[in-house]
């Protein structure tokens, strides 16, 4: 019991960091049109590359700074959160009920629902994720749903071959055999006996694939693939920077901060949450 | 009136064509304890798994019948099968740490069964459950139902087990080595409980075991078992006073005396295994699916 305890409460400031840091940039995107301090397509060459606030030559209103076409930094992340959290959501969880569906039976069922289920994984995971998902987009067209739709087509295999395994080890557990004894189906079993138990794992790797998203969404922009319009993203503001990186550092450095604590947070918030969902280490 | 459980030479391979099961042949009648007893490997499990319809799948039935009061299993569809197998036996097994569902709570456990299974409603099977845990000897009950299994002690849980084992009132209790994973001072309590509860109910236990400190105390009939093949059969004091097999005997000789401690541990004698051997394999030459 009292190891338990010591557990729990280790995971408590790991979970209320990160899950602080994930509500603060959820909130800002979701009500970024009355947080953002400026319009973040609103150019100004007067303007252009202004330093954060603490650097000499800082005009207030501007706390990030500027970019080279003088649009205001911290507004134009704000605004880039709200894609980065769509896109983590919607293709997470796609991927997440795919994977997740399939591992489960592979896991449970073996046999022929296994074999195949796995080879399609390892056909999958053959190929390098990032060209995977280039290819993707370029073939669906560019856009939010593409890019929602080509994480997901990708990303299912990570949900898949975890969940199998951690089924699979459940299936031979003897509280799986007297439920067969008590005479329940299959299917009730899986989902009211084996389910439950591979839950915490699916939330964990649920929220460390929005990490996972959100990095992919970035990289999609970053080689203009994305969304193709002029909303802000973080990987365009990062790419964007790339080519000021000498005059303005701010304009690199910043987006890339937000998206290293976003990615960090989500698989901390998700080892956090496992610890206290999973009723064995709780 | 026809027995509890009747299992009719019943052989069964692996997929290498391996026997696990030799011919074997035993019955249970009703409120009867029969115990089965043999080392490691001899299949004791095996049989308890094939009673319950849960073999693996690699190991193959390849002849013999199993009746359940007088019902064939071979002859049932897969369905009917498992209806009357979930109706009738219950499992009191060997691990309580695996044996229950580690994220759900014990209650929900318990009544789940007597609920969906049985058509009980909610009520009746809490009522019920509560009823067990006070034969089984639990005193808080309330605390026992809330909690999750990581949250009780081992001794606790098997109770938990022998509650819900007895609590549909199935016909047959098949009880796979219940007392080998607790502490010795906690398998005397649970080994007492178990035989409390089966006088009281008048349920046949099916008890697959290696000890036979455990098999003197608990059961009425003994089915000894090597490589599969039952090699000895009678009644438990009979057995104790009279082994007829060298097997049985070597068996016998090499239980551990509590009276004499510092006696050393006596080996089964190899010559007793390697005429057995010799004998299983003469009959497995002229042995035929089908026609054993």
């Amino acid at each position: 019991m009292d190891e338990a305890r010591i557990a729990r409460r280790a995971s408590s400031p790991r979970l209320w960091l990160a899950g602080g840091w994930l509500l603060l940039a959820l909130l800002a995107a979701i009500f970024a049109p009355l947080v953002a301090p400026q319009d973040p397509l609103a150019q100004d060459l007067m303007l252009e590359r202004l330093p954060p606030f603490w650097l000499d030559g800082a005009e207030p209103g501007y706390w990030l700074g500027t970019d080279s076409l003088g649009r205001d930094l911290l507004s134009r992340l704000i605004f880039g959160g709200r894609i980065a959290f769509i896109v983590a959501f919607a293709a997470a969880t796609s991927a997440c009920l795919i994977g997740s569906a399939l591992g489960l039976i592979a896991g449970y069922f073996g046999g022929w629902a296994d074999r195949i289920i796995s080879r399609i994984v390892d056909v999958w995971m053959a190929f390098p994720p990032v060209l995977f998902a280039i290819l993707l987009v370029a073939v669906l067209g560019t856009g939010l749903s593409s890019v929602i739709l080509a994480i997901a087509i990708i990303d299912w295999t990570r949900f898949c071959r975890v969940i199998r395994a951690e089924a699979m080890s459940q299936a031979r557990m003897d509280y799986v055999e007297s439920a067969r004894i008590a005479g329940y189906g299959r299917i009730g079993i899986m989902l009211r006996e084996v389910l439950p138990n591979v839950l915490p794992s699916v939330v964990a790797l649920l929220s460390l694939e929005m990490g996972i998203a959100v990095i992919v969404e970035a990289i999609l922009s970053f080689v203009n693939l994305s969304i193709s319009t002029d909303d802000p993203t973080w990987g365009s503001i990062i790419a964007e920077g790339r080519l000021s990186i000498h005059q303005a550092w701010w304009v690199l450095v910043f987006p890339l901060i937000t998206l290293i604590l976003t990615v960090l947070s989500f698989s901390q918030f998700g080892e956090a949450l496992k610890a206290r969902f999973d009723p064995v280490l709780r | 009136m026809s027995a509890c459980l009747d299992i009719c030479e019943l052989s069964a391979v692996l997929p290498n064509g391996q026997r696990v099961l030799r011919s074997v042949s035993l019955s249970v009648q009703p409120g009867e304890v029969r115990a089965l007893v043999g080392e490691s490997g001899a299949g004791k499990t095996m049989i308890g798994k094939a009673v319950l319809g849960v073999l693996p799948k690699s190991v193959r039935v390849v002849e013999g019948e199993m009746l359940i009061e007088g019902e064939d299993l071979g002859r049932l569809d897969a369905k009917a099968r498992r209806n009357l197998i979930g109706a009738r036996t219950a499992l009191i097994p060997q691990d309580p740490l695996t044996a229950l569902n580690p994220s759900r709570r014990i209650g929900a456990q318990m009544t789940d069964r007597l609920v969906r299974i049985l058509g009980w409603s909610g009520e009746r099977a809490d009522q019920r459950i509560r009823q067990l845990l006070d034969e089984v000897q639990i005193r808080d009950p309330e605390r026992v139902l809330k909690s999750y299994p990581h949250e009780l002690s081992g001794g606790l849980r098997q109770r938990v087990l022998i509650a819900a084992a007895f609590a549909a009132e199935p016909r047959l209790i098949v009880a796979d080595e219940p007392t080998t994973a607790l502490d010795v001072t906690v398998q005397k309590q649970i080994l007492r409980l178990i035989a409390q509860l089966q006088r009281e109910h008048g349920t046949a236990i099916l008890f697959v075991t290696h000890d036979l400190g455990v098999v003197a105390k608990i059961s009425q009939k003994v089915s000894v078992l090597y490589a599969g093949k039952v090699v000895e059969e009678a009644e438990t004091a009979q057995l104790f006073a009279a082994p007829q097999h060298a097997y049985t005997r070597a068996l016998i000789a090499a239980t551990p005396r509590y009276t004499d401690p510092y006696a050393s541990l006596k080996p089964v004698d190899e010559s007793v295994l390697a005429g057995l051997t010799a004998e299983i394999a003469a009959a497995d030459n002229d042995w035929r699916p089908g026609h054993g």
